[in-house]
C-alpha cells in the first residue's frame, strides 16, 4: 500500500525533504515508518523521543496501524504563538 | 474561524467571526513578534504549520471551551511566513456575555495552541544563525540535511 509522508520544520531540514510516497508492506504502521527513516539515517531515531506522530490529522503512536492513502507526519516539538 | 494564513493579521477578522448581540465582552489576544529572546537580538521569526491539521486542532480547541464555559464563538488565525518584528504571528478572539469567562477561554485557546496545534517558530537572529525552536526555549540545530551519496561519507 502507498501512504504519504510529511516532514516538518527540524524534520524537514534533517531529511532534506518535505514529503514523500512509501510503499508498505500490509499491516504495516507508524512503526514501520520510523524503522524504514532510521535505516536511512540512523541519528533520526535520537529525535524519536521528542517527536509525535500524526496519521491522517489526528496525532497517533507507534502502533497505530496505516491503510492505503494515509497521510501521516513526523511533528516535532509544536511552538506555534509566542513565549508567554 | 480557524486559519492558518500567508496574508497579514489585523485582528478585525477573528472579531468580526466571534461578534454578537448576546456578547458583552469580546477578549482579543495578539502575539506578536519580540526582538530578542532572553536578550539575544532577533532579527524576525518564520513560522512553519501543518494547515489541516493545525485548523483541525483549533476546532478541537474550541469545542473544548465549549464544554469547559459553555462558550461557542472562539476564532483563531496564526500567520506563517517569515515575520518581522512586532507583527502579529497569532490572534485569538472569544467572545462571551461576561468577561471573566472570556478571559480565562482566551488564556486557554492560547496555552492550547502552544500544545496541540502543530505550527513551528525558527528564530533569525540579528547575526544570522538560525534554529527551531523547542517548546521548553532550549534550541536545537538542525543536523546537516542528510544525503546519502556514499561518497561523501
Amino acid at each position: 500500500m502507498n501512504v504519504t509522508v510529511k516532514y516538518f520544520a527540524v524534520c524537514h531540514e534533517m531529511l532534506d525533504r518535505s514529503e514523500e510516497e512509501m510503499d508498505l508492506p500490509e499491516g504495516a504502521t507508524v512503526e514501520t515508518i520510523l524503522k524504514r527513516l532510521e535505516e536511512e539515517w540512523p541519528e533520526i531515531a535520537e529525535f524519536y523521543e521528542v517527536m509525535q506522530m500524526s496519521v491522517n490529522w489526528e496525532y497517533a503512536t507507534e502502533n497505530t496501524e496505516l491503510t492505503e492513502g494515509d497521510e501521516v507526519a513526523l511533528i516535532p516539538p509544536v511552538t506555534g504563538g509566542l513565549d508567554v | 474561524m480557524f486559519k492558518i494564513t500567508t496574508e497579514v493579521i489585523t485582528g478585525e477578522e477573528v472579531r468580526e467571526a466571534v461578534e454578537g448581540p448576546d456578547a458583552g465582552a469580546v477578549v482579543l489576544f495578539f502575539g506578536t513578534v519580540r526582538n530578542n529572546t532572553h536578550g539575544r537580538p532577533v532579527r524576525c521569526l518564520e513560522y512553519e504549520a501543518y494547515p489541516p491539521m493545525a485548523e483541525k486542532k483549533m476546532a478541537e480547541i474550541a469545542q473544548e471551551i465549549s464544554e469547559k464555559w459553555g462558550l461557542d464563538r472562539v476564532a483563531m488565525i496564526h500567520r506563517v511566513g517569515k515575520l518581522e518584528i512586532g507583527e502579529v504571528s497569532v490572534a485569538v478572539a472569544v467572545a462571551s456575555p461576561h468577561r471573566k469567562d472570556g478571559f480565562e477561554a482566551c488564556k486557554y485557546a492560547m496555552d492550547r495552541l502552544k500544545q496541540i496545534v502543530p505550527i513551528w517558530k525558527r528564530e533569525v537572529w540579528a547575526d544570522g544563525e538560525a534554529e527551531w525552536v523547542k517548546p521548553d526555549a532550549v534550541f536545537f540545530d538542525a543536523p546537516k540535511p542528510h544525503k546519502t551519496d556514499p561518497q561523501t561519507d
